[in-house]
C-alpha cells in the first residue's frame, strides 16, 4: 500500500482491476468474459459436470466477477448477490440463529437498520447499535454474547470513521465475526481484511460498478469455512446476482482505481471550497485537516474518498440548496460517475426512527454529497450558486 | 377442443379481460415508454432522478422497484388471474419471501413431495429462525385437516408434485384451511397458469419458479409470487425490498419476452407429453409412469437404478440437466440431481426412488422424441456394466458438519 493521502492508489491495483480472475475465452479467444445467459448446463453423465449445474448455485460470469473482487481485496473467496442488502441478509442468515445477538455501528445504512430491526428481530435475533468510536461503549457492547459485529466506515452519511483494527480486537476476543461494509472506500482505498476483519461487504451498485447501471452486492473473505456457509445460504435462499449484471459490474470495476483517485481528488477540492463558505456551518471530510478523525483516516484509508457531508443553517436552507443544484443530481444513490446530492433525513434514512437518527448526527439540515468525476470547478460553481440561492 | 381451451374452462372466474389466454400472452399491458416501443425498454439503471428534495418520483431505486420488472410482474399477475405479483431473483427467493409471512413460534405445514431446494429451505433455514415445519401428504385432505394445529400459519404445496406428479385438491384444501386462518400457498411451476390457476381454486398465494415454463427458454433464473390480497402483497414487496431480491431489469425483459409464447409452448409440450407418457406406459422396461394427464413433465421408474441411469445417458435429444419447462427436452435422475439437496435424515420420507427418471418434454417433434427414447431404452439394455447408485459426490452436508471443499456452481449443495 502506498503512502496514505498522496491520492495515488496501489499501482498494481490498476492492472488487477482489468485482468484478475478472468482469462480470454479458451475456444474463441474473446477477451471479455461471455455472458452465460443460461440456467442449466449439460451433464456428460448423471452427476458428472464441469463445475456448474444450475445458475442459482453458480454461474461462470458471476464467478468471474467474484474472482476479480476477491483478488482486489487480497482474498480468495467472494460471493455476489443481487443487491447489497442481499449480501447483508445472507451474512446475517449464515451466522445468526434465533436467540443470537449482533452488534452494529450506530450509523449504518438505513436499509441495514430496517433489516435488523424489522425483519431479523421478528425471528429472535437481537441487535444493538453502538457508537464504536466511544471506547467505553465499545467495551460495554461485548459484555453480552455476540455472534456478529457489523460496521461501516466511513459511516453513511455522517462520514464518521470507525477504527477497524480496534473493533476487531474486541470482537475476536468475544468470539464474534466482524463484517465491514467497505462500499464507500472500495477495495481501491481501504483494506478491512488486512486490518483483521473477517468479511468485507460491498454494495457493488455504488463505486464498484460505478455507472449507475445495476444493483448488486458482494461478500469477500479469506476464511474458507465462512465462505462455504455464505455460499450455502445464498444457494438456499436464491438471492443471486444475474449474469448480465455481473458482466456490467466486471466492466465497471475496470476503471475503479482510476475513478476512486479522481473522486478523492475532486472531493478534497470541493470540501476545501465548502469549508471556506460563510453559509456552511459544518463540513465533514476525512481528507481535511480539520476533520476530527484525520489521524485515523491517514492510518486506515489510502485517501479521503468521495463522500462528504455539510450542513447549512436550518432545514429550509438545506432544502433550498438541494432544490437549487442543476449539475448535481438529486438521487438516493452514491458512487456513480455523476455528483449526487442527498438529504438523508427524508431520503436514505427515512426508515430510521427519528430519535435514533438525531442521536447519530443525521440532522434535518445534513446534506450528503457523493462527489463525481466532473471537472471540480463545475461542481464547485454549481454548489456556490445553490448556496447563494 | 384444444388442451388449452379445456383448461380455460376449468372453473376460471371471468376477469377483466375477455380475451383468451394465448391472446393475453401476446398483448401485455402497455408500458409508459414515451416512444411507444412495442418491445419494452430495459430500464438498466440503479437510480432515478427525483423531482425535488422532498418529493419522490414513482421510482427511486431499482432494488425497490424497476419499470421493466413492474411490467413483468403485471403480466404474471394477469396470466394467473391475480391482482398483484412480485418478481424475484429466483424461485427460492420467492419461496423465502413467502416463508417470511410466518413468524417465529408459528408453523408451516408442507406437502411431503416437494422440490429438494424447498425441502432444504424449510428444514435447514426456517427452523433456525424459530419456525417449525411439519410434512403431510397433501394429496390426502383428511391427513391435512388432522395435521393443522393452532400454531399452523401456512400450508405450502406443489401440485402436481416434483417429481412424483401427485395431485393435491387445491379447492378442497382451501376449504379446509381458510376457516382456520391458515394461508394456502401453491407452487404452480409445473403446470403454469395455462393449465392451472390456483387463485381461482381458493389459494392465497401462487408461487412460480419463472425459470421454468414462464420464461421457457432456459436463459434466466427468476421467481414470482402472485396474490389477490393487497396486504399479503405489501408484505412480500416489503421483504423483496428489505432483503434485496427483486428480479433484475434484463432478466425481467427476457421473462416478458419468454411469456409471449407461453400458451403456444405449453400447448405443444403438453400434447407431446401425453403421447410420450402413453408410449412409456406400454414399454416393457418401464415399471410405473407418473403423469397426471396434462403438463409436460413425466416421471417413470424401471426397477433398476443403474438401468435408469443408462437410459438417461443414452438419450440424445434429452439433455441431462436440472430444471424443466424449457423449449429443449431434458432428462434427470431426481435422487442425484434436483433432490440431492434433501437432507439425509429426510431422505427416507421425502426422497424420490433411486430408479426414478424425470423427463421434461420440449417443443421438438414428438416422433423424434419418441424415437430417441426408444433407441435409448434399447442401448441401455445392451450395456451391462453395473455401477452402484451411491451417495452423490456433489451432495455435501450442511455447513455445521466438517468442512468440505468450497462449493462450485452445483445445485444440490
Amino acid at each position: 500500500m502506498t503512502n496514505p493521502f498522496d491520492l495515488e492508489t496501489d499501482p498494481s491495483l490498476a492492472t488487477r482491476a482489468l485482468h484478475a480472475g478472468t482469462a480470454p475465452d479458451p475456444v474463441t479467444g474473446a477477451i471479455l468474459t461471455p455472458i452465460y445467459q443460461s440456467t442449466t448446463y449439460v451433464q456428460e453423465a448423471v452427476g458428472k459436470d464441469k463445475g456448474y449445474t444450475y445458475s442459482r448455485s453458480g454461474n461462470p460470469t458471476v464467478t468471474a466477477l467474484e474472482r476479480r473482487l476477491a483478488d482486489l481485496e487480497g482474498a480468495q473467496y467472494c460471493t455476489c448477490y443481487g443487491t447489497g442488502l442481499g449480501a447483508t441478509t445472507a451474512v446475517a442468515l449464515a451466522l445468526l440463529n434465533s436467540g443470537d445477538r449482533a452488534v452494529l455501528g450506530d450509523v449504518v445504512y438505513g436499509g441495514t437498520v430496517r433489516l435488523f430491526q424489522q425483519v431479523l428481530s421478528r425471528f429472535g435475533v437481537e441487535s444493538d447499535f453502538v457508537d464504536m468510536t466511544d471506547p467505553a461503549r465499545l467495551e460495554e457492547a461485548f459484555k453480552k454474547p455476540t455472534k456478529l459485529v457489523f460496521l461501516e466506515t466511513p459511516a453513511n452519511p455522517t462520514v464518521k470513521l470507525t477504527d477497524i483494527a480496534l473493533v476487531v480486537r474486541h470482537a475476536h476476543a468475544a468470539g464474534a465475526v466482524v463484517v465491514v461494509d467497505n462500499t464507500l472506500q472500495t477495495p481501491a482505498l481501504q483494506f478491512p481484511l488486512n486490518l483483521g476483519a473477517d468479511i468485507s461487504l460491498h454494495s457493488t451498485t455504488k463505486f464498484i460498478e460505478g455507472h449507475n447501471a445495476t444493483v448488486g452486492g458482494a461478500l469477500i473473505t479469506r476464511n474458507a469455512e465462512l465462505h462455504e456457509k455464505l455460499a450455502y445460504v445464498r444457494n438456499a435462499i436464491g438471492a443471486i446476482q444475474s449474469p448480465f449484471n455481473a458482466w456490467l459490474t466486471l466492466q465497471g470495476v475496470k476503471t475503479l482505481p482510476l475513478r476512486m483517485e479522481r473522486h478523492s481528488a475532486n472531493a478534497l477540492k470541493v470540501a476545501r471550497f465548502l469549508e471556506g463558505h460563510p453559509r456552511v456551518t459544518r463540513i465533514l471530510y476525512p481528507g481535511l485537516e480539520s476533520f476530527p478523525q484525520h489521524d485515523l483516516a491517514r492510518r486506515q484509508q489510502v485517501s479521503g474518498g468521495a463522500l462528504l457531508a455539510f450542513e447549512v443553517e436550518g432545514v429550509e436552507a438545506g432544502i433550498r440548496v438541494m432544490n437549487s443544484v442543476r449539475l448535481c443530481s438529486l438521487a438516493e444513490n452514491l458512487g456513480a460517475a455523476e455528483t449526487i446530492v442527498t438529504h438523508p433525513a427524508s431520503m436514505t434514512h427515512a426508515a430510521v426512527p427519528l430519535e435514533q437518527r438525531m442521536a447519530t448526527g443525521i440532522t434535518d439540515g445534513l446534506i450528503r454529497v457523493s462527489v463525481g468525476l466532473e471537472n471540480p470547478d463545475d461542481i464547485i460553481e454549481d454548489l456556490r450558486r445553490a448556496l447563494e440561492a | 377442443m384444444s388442451l388449452l381451451q379445456r383448461a380455460e374452462q376449468l372453473g376460471l372466474p371471468p376477469r377483466s379481460e375477455d380475451l383468451k389466454l394465448a391472446t393475453r400472452c401476446v398483448h401485455t399491458a402497455p408500458g409508459r415508454d414515451p416512444y411507444g416501443a412495442v418491445s419494452p425498454p430495459i430500464y438498466q439503471t440503479a437510480t432515478f432522478r427525483q423531482p425535488s428534495a422532498v418529493d419522490f418520483g414513482e421510482y427511486d431505486y431499482s432494488r425497490t422497484a424497476n419499470p421493466t420488472r413492474a411490467l413483468a410482474e403485471e403480466q404474471i399477475a394477469a396470466l394467473e388471474g391475480g391482482r398483484h405479483a412480485c418478481a424475484f431473483t429466483s424461485g427460492m427467493a420467492a419461496l423465502t419471501a413467502v416463508v417470511r409471512l410466518v413468524q417465529a413460534g408459528e408453523e408451516i405445514l408442507a406437502g411431503d413431495d416437494l422440490y429438494g431446494g424447498t425441502i432444504r429451505l424449510l428444514s435447514q433455514v426456517a427452523p433456525r429462525l424459530g419456525i417449525a415445519v411439519r410434512w403431510v401428504d397433501a394429496s390426502d385432505p383428511a391427513a391435512v385437516e388432522a395435521a393443522i394445529t393452532p400454531a399452523t400459519r401456512l400450508l405450502l404445496v406443489e401440485t402436481p408434485t416434483n417429481p412424483l406428479l401427485r395431485i393435491a385438491d387445491v379447492e378442497r384444501l382451501a376449504g379446509i384451511v381458510r376457516p382456520r386462518e391458515v394461508l394456502l400457498a401453491v407452487d404452480n411451476s409445473l403446470l403454469s397458469p395455462c393449465l392451472q390457476r390456483p387463485l381461482a381454486l381458493g389459494a392465497d398465494l401462487v408461487i412460480h419458479s419463472a425459470t421454468k415454463f414462464l420464461c421457457g427458454h432456459g436463459d434466466i433464473t427468476a421467481g414470482a409470487v402472485v396474490t389477490d390480497d393487497p396486504g399479503l402483497h405489501a408484505r412480500l414487496a416489503f421483504h423483496l425490498n428489505a432483503e434485496g431480491t427483486g428480479l433484475a431489469p434484463f432478466e425481467s425483459w427476457l421473462l416478458l419476452r419468454g411469456m409471449k409464447t407461453l400458451a403456444l409452448r405449453v400447448e405443444r409440450q403438453s400434447a407431446s407429453a401425453k403421447k410420450i407418457a402413453a408410449f412409456l406406459a406400454g414399454h416393457p422396461q418401464v415399471r410405473e409412469v407418473f403423469y397426471p394427464g396434462l403438463g409436460a413433465v413425466i416421471s417413470f421408474t424401471t426397477g433398476d437404478a443403474d438401468l435408469s441411469r443408462r437410459i438417461a445417458e443414452a438419450a440424445r435429444l434429452f439433455t441431462i440437466a436440472v430444471s424443466f419447462g424449457s423449449v429443449g427436452s431434458s432428462v434427470s435422475l431426481p435422487c442425484r440431481m434436483s433432490h440431492a439437496s434433501v437432507p439425509p435424515e429426510l431422505m427416507d420420507r421425502l426422497g424420490p426412488p433411486e430408479d426414478l427418471v424425470r423427463l421434461s418434454i420440449g417443443i421438438e417433434d414428438v416422433d423424434d422424441l419418441k424415437a430417441d427414447l426408444a433407441r435409448a431404452f434399447e442401448e441401455a439394455e445392451i450395456t451391462d456394466r453395473p455401477r452402484p447408485c451411491g451417495a452423490s459426490p456433489h451432495n455435501p452436508r450442511p455447513p455445521s458438519l466438517p468442512a468440505s471443499p468450497p462449493p462450485s456452481g452445483r445445485e444440490g449443495e
